[in-house]
């Protein structure tokens, strides 16, 4: 257990819970409403985005794939705890039709398509929310891992991926809303998600969800498999000389990593509450990468604190100057490139290593 | 050939019209020590990788104990059979540390859940501390492997070769980068490993192979040119023109 949870995992853990528990408490009446309501959803939505970075964390910095297409993962997700929110909306549409979404009816659709079906379900869609990313990462990573697709081509093609699936859900008859995507949504397991309660639980459920996913990532990184997937990424040929399938390392944590981050998705949807195509966009997918380099590859909590770092700076940013923000994010990644290399994780710790000897030789000086 | 570990015949291999291996045949016996020496181009890495499974042939016969078919596995089957190779250039995990690299080489399962909840065992350490000892790195262990010489990562490249335990060791250019006392130490451990395993050496290095002393394979062309001791190849006026003539 000492291996999993490292000092960085710790703090990172313990100032998690803290968020966890104060935030609620902060913005409830009994404390005057010390923070605003709407932060729990934001933060909580932050947390999201914290799972959907370590995901990639898991499959660049542990094993070096890099992936530009993880939006498709997190966005597949989201669709599937979408389509059971719309389920939910039943007869309170504005068409009021007791089975299909409104804009099935507004197509002039006579029937729930095949894919929609057992959405009603929250586990089921729960399921899917995790299977279908987790399936078409199976099925991608087959293809490319065994063709030995790697390095930047697989960026190229990762990318590719998450841009035809963008336009194939802009259509409309792909049966996922088309452009609008899915909204409107009223209520999850029977609860108003406008109440402050639902939104509690909902950001609880991502701080848990985070806090798992650092932790799988983790134990797989202190795994022997943890090893031999440095040994993929600091030298392929070495590892599969060794004896090792390679392909077969790379397939398993590129589908771990998709359905962490189909987790992330189905996690964001009902806090944010739409989801539409424009969450494959390849951009999305680049600012992920950024996130994780920002806040330290190959670390997990870093790739965490980075993905919540850029998410805040962004809220405050596209809040005070809107038009600015792709130059600061731009202008982010070129200084932590040039002068930060192991990212503000790395910068953090080596700021406190040089603090350290100075306070363990304060006490020699007091003794005498 | 009876008892043959490896078994080459009639191999041959084009890269776009140019044959880097032609008409080849060798034989390797068990536990044999033998180098391979050659010219630049002589086909010695492209022998390598049709043995290894990264290159097929375009045809002859490469038979594995006389029975496997070599020509039709890749390199992780043929690592699995027992086979282990060495780069020329040291090839490490550089963010592991020594007994780490070692650790991931030793002979065992290797499939995707076994590494996931495999532990470490006590005699697996033993494996490990013994191979430091001959590999001479007992005392860079936790190092990371990054951080080594050249001629420490040769060595622990050896190190994990014999962690495999393999059959047969394909080493290429051990001594490339080495001072003179490290490649007097290469061939000495060399020599140690042959007999319980089988070792082909590519070297350029004449002094190095002369320390193995061994029987040498003299490749030209992707042919053999000639085969037989030191003495024996040095004398023959093929390869004199070959080596020396231009």
């Amino acid at each position: 257990m000492a291996r999993i949870i490292d000092r960085r995992m710790a703090i990172f853990l313990a100032g998690l819970f803290i968020l966890t528990v104060g935030l609620p408490v902060a913005s409830s009446a009994a404390a005057g409403e010390l923070a605003p309501a709407y932060l729990v959803s934001l933060v909580g939505k932050y947390l999201c985005y914290a799972l959907l970075a370590v995901a990639l964390d898991l499959v660049w910095g542990l094993c070096g794939i890099l992936s530009l297409g993880h939006g498709a993962f997190f966005a597949l997700g989201g669709y599937a705890m979408g389509m059971h929110l719309m389920r939910q909306i039943g007869p309170r549409g504005v068409y009021g039709d007791p089975v299909l979404p409104d804009f099935m009816v507004f197509l002039n659709w006579q029937e729930l398509p095949w894919f929609w079906l057992g959405f009603d379900s929250f586990w089921f869609a729960a399921l899917m929310a995790m299977a279908a990313p987790g399936l078409l990462a199976f099925v991608f990573g087959w293809f490319a891992f065994r063709s030995r697709v790697s390095g930047v081509y697989l960026s190229i093609i990762t990318q590719a991926m998450t841009y035809a699936l963008m336009l194939a859900f802009f259509r409309n008859e792909m049966g996922f809303g088309g452009n609008n995507g899915l909204t409107d949504f009223k209520e999850i397991l029977g609860l108003d998600l406008t109440a402050a309660s639902t939104r509690t639980g909902l950001f609880a459920a991502s701080a848990l969800a985070l806090a798992g996913g650092l932790l799988i990532a983790r134990w797989i990184a202190a795994s022997k498999l943890g090893r031999v997937l440095v040994a993929i990424r600091d030298a392929e040929e070495r590892a599969r000389f060794l004896g090792y399938r390679v392909e077969h390392y790379k397939l398993f944590v590129f589908a771990v990593s998709a359905v962490m981050a189909g987790v992330a998705g189905a996690l964001y949807v009902p806090q944010v509450g739409i989801i539409n195509p424009g969450e494959f966009s390849p951009a999305n997918s680049i600012e992920i990468v950024i996130w994780v380099a920002l806040g330290g590859r190959g670390t997990l909590v870093g790739a965490a604190l980075g993905a919540m770092l850029v998410a805040l700076a962004k809220t405050l940013l596209t809040a005070w100057l809107p038009e600015l923000w792709l130059f600061a994010l731009g202008g982010l990644f070129v200084l932590v490139t040039l002068w930060l290399p192991r990212g503000v994780l790395g910068a953090l710790e080596d700021g406190l290593g040089r603090l350290r000897p100075a306070r363990a030789a304060a006490p020699e000086e007091a003794r005498a | 050939m009876s008892g043959s570990l490896l078994y080459l015949s009639g191999v041959s291999k084009s890269f776009e019209g140019f044959r880097a291996i032609d008409n080849l045949s060798l034989v390797v016996l068990p536990g044999e020590l033998r180098a391979v020496i050659g010219p630049n181009g002589a086909g010695k890495t492209t022998m390598m990788d049709i043995v290894t499974g990264k290159t097929r042939p375009d045809e002859g016969e490469v038979l594995w104990k006389e029975t496997v078919d070599l020509t039709r596995a890749d390199e992780v089957e043929t690592a699995r059979l027992g086979i282990g190779r060495k780069f020329q250039k040291p090839s490490v995990i550089e963010s592991l540390t020594v007994a780490e690299n070692l650790e991931l080489a030793l002979k065992g399962p290797r499939g995707v859940g076994a590494t996931l909840f495999g532990r470490r065992t006590r005699e697996e350490a033993r494996e490990i501390e013994r191979l430091l000892a001959l590999v001479r790195l007992e005392e860079a262990r936790d190092a990371l492997a990054g951080s080594m010489s050249h001629g420490q990562k040769q060595w622990l490249e050896i190190g994990m070769l014999l962690a495999q335990d393999p059959e047969l060791l394909l080493v290429d250019e051990p001594a490339a980068g080495m001072t003179d006392a490290e490649t007097m130490r290469t061939a000495e451990l060399l020599r140690e490993i042959a007999g319980r395993h089988a070792v082909v050496v590519v070297e350029h290095d004449m002094e190095f192979v002369r320390a193995l002393g061994c029987k040498v394979t003299v490749l030209h062309q992707g042919r053999v040119l000639a085969e037989g001791s030191l003495a024996h190849v040095s004398a023959n006026a093929e390869v004199i023109e070959v080596y020396l003539g231009r």
